[in-house]
């Protein structure tokens, strides 16, 4: 974890996470993750190996409940609220395009 | 003085005064001041005018509206409200009206309560001064120059100017305790599961909290009565009745054996440290036991929750594509179209937060960053559990400072984070924590101490407030 994040790195996480930087905002990116992960170096010094990891703080598992109809959202009114909509169906541009 | 939503209740329950007038004279103070606060991403004033006359109309016609009967309450803008605009506070959801109510403010609503507006906020919630909103900073109504802190910064200085009697916040690492603190207002995040999120648009799904902003101590405990328990609808709502808090406000802290943290971080301002000092000899002259503890891991708490809370939230947020709902950015396909949508409808502090979420999580980096942070966020629920076997609360600063002056720390983010050092182990436990107005600090700007509980614990934590409250002369 000593290694300075690289701006190839961080290149590829903004891909990851489907975010454009331009060349500006991807130099202040490394440097502001850079400094972040300086910090959060703090927890290496700790004994981690027989810590069990914690997800959540409350130890529930598996909510059910009775597989019963209840009522769902109306289509139309979440369908109205979608930059488009074609036949009931979102609509989104061809997913094979220049890109895949 | 603005009135407690007790008055304001029990006058309107009982015909004394008319929900019409209660409305009216908070939308007054909106109309006079909110240009110069900016607490709102939208002012309900029609809505809210409408729904306090049938408030009257149930009253008149011998109905009991509710314990909240004509109270004008304000909800942070990541809280759905059906038909209404819900932002969050970014260009992602600018425009978007959800097509269904929160469960929060379906209770609010059962109670009798008028919902006066939609505050400003961090984007999605990520900040510590309400700066990072696309619609414009909230100033803080104690001094405008300063930043009202954050994420929740509209709800609290909506509470703070007189805008509304009470208001919702969420906090995710204090984003309800923190600008609770730098506005003098109570500011309360519950044990994990006891309100619904059902409704509360997403940040960090294992932190995420929704609590009350009040003017007082017993306020806070009717508001957080009224909107707490068991929900179907969250699959993290614990599935048993919320206990009453009214009854322990009165109990006073005798035998009480409240912690100190020895090996609490530094950090705190020496004004905010001199009235937390005061704290513990107000209580201990109330008949409580001042008692030392250790909590090793508080030190680590920063770090876990800086990585724990941007991975969640780079998964969470993964959502905002341009398919469903809010912006989209046309593009060819679909791939450049999720990027396009993203790259403009996001603001910098939010694409930091994704970055960072999305390398700790990444192959190669995974167990280095997120699993070390989950195995950290385990010793810090075994540490605040030991010190528990020993006290029944904690006190310690709400934020290391009185509120700061705008763009003093936008250019720094790690600044930023450390506002929230003594208020993230509380989101990383689970566990309730309050900030209680308690004297002022420099500049005559208010301090807030902070009372941390084991989890369920709301009744202890109460009683402690309620007797900081009493002693900073703070009760209406």
């Amino acid at each position: 974890m000593s290694d300075r994040i690289s701006l190839e790195v961080v290149a590829k996480v903004a891909r990851l996470a489907r975010l454009e930087l331009d060349e500006v905002e991807l130099m202040a990116a490394t440097e502001q993750l850079g400094d972040m992960l300086d910090h959060f170096a703090d927890i290496d010094s700790l004994d981690l190996g027989d810590v069990e990891p914690m997800t959540q703080p409350v130890e529930l598992v598996n909510v059910m409940r009775d597989d019963v109809e209840l009522p769902t959202l109306d289509r139309d009114e979440v369908l109205a609220a979608a930059p488009d909509a074609v036949d009931g169906r979102f609509g989104v541009p061809p997913i094979l395009g220049a890109e895949a | 003085m603005t009135d407690t939503i007790r008055s304001i209740a029990a006058a309107v329950r009982s015909g004394e005064r008319l929900a019409v007038a209660a409305v009216q004279e908070h939308l007054d103070r909106i109309a006079a001041r909110e240009p110069e606060i900016n607490a709102f991403n939208l002012v309900l004033a029609e809505d809210a005018l409408e729904r306090a006359a049938s408030i009257d109309a149930e009253v008149a016609a011998g109905r009991d509206p509710g314990p909240l009967a004509g109270v004008p309450i304000a909800l942070k803008d990541n809280m759905c409200t059906r038909g209404v605009p819900t932002t969050c506070s970014s260009k992602m959801l600018e425009g978007w009206r959800p097509p269904y109510d929160a469960t929060v403010v379906e209770r609010l609503s059962a109670a009798g309560a008028v919902i006066v507006g939609k505050t400003n906020l961090d984007e999605f919630a990520m900040g510590s001064s309400t700066e990072n909103s696309a619609f414009g900073p909230t100033r803080n109504p104690r001094d405008t120059s300063r930043v009202p802190g954050g994420s929740s910064g509209g709800s609290a200085a909506a509470v703070a100017a007189g805008f509304a009697a009470g208001s919702l916040g969420s906090d995710t690492g204090g984003s309800i305790r923190q600008p609770a603190a730098l506005c003098g207002v109570v500011g309360v995040k519950p044990t994990y599961g006891t309100v619904s999120r059902m409704g509360l648009v997403a940040f960090a799904s294992s932190l995420d909290q929704i609590g009350p902003f009040t003017h007082d101590v017993a306020d806070a405990a009717l508001l957080l009565e009224s909107i707490a328990g068991f929900d179907p609808g969250d699959s993290t709502s614990i599935p048993e009745p919320f206990h009453a808090l009214s009854p322990a406000l009165g109990r006073g802290v005798s035998g009480l054996r409240i912690g100190r943290i020895a090996d609490l971080p530094a950090g705190a301002d020496p004004d905010v440290q001199a009235r937390v000092e005061e704290a513990f000899e107000v209580l201990a002259a109330a008949g409580a036991e001042i008692v030392d503890v250790s909590i090793p891991a508080f030190h680590y708490g920063l770090t876990a929750y800086y990585l724990i809370a941007p991975a969640e939230a780079s998964s969470n947020l993964a959502r905002y594509d341009g398919v469903r709902y809010g912006l989209r950015v046309s593009a060819a396909d679909t791939n450049a179209m999720y990027s396009a949508t993203r790259s403009a409808g996001f603001g910098p502090e939010v694409k930091r937060r994704i970055m960072l979420g999305t390398y700790a999580l990444s192959a190669g980096y995974y167990d280095a960053y997120y699993g070390k942070a989950l195995k950290v966020r385990r010793l810090m629920a075994q540490d605040f559990a030991a010190a528990y076997a020993n006290v029944d609360a904690l006190i310690t600063p709400a934020s290391p400072s009185v509120a700061f002056p705008l763009d003093s720390k936008t250019n720094d983010p790690m600044a930023m984070y450390l506002c929230d050092t003594y208020t993230i182990p509380s989101n990383l436990t689970g566990d309730p924590a309050m900030s209680v107005p308690f004297g002022s600090g420099a500049d005559d700007l208010p301090v807030g101490v902070q009372v941390l509980a084991p989890a369920l614990g709301e009744p202890t934590m109460f009683a402690v407030a309620a007797e900081l409250e009493r002693a900073a002369g703070g009760a209406r």
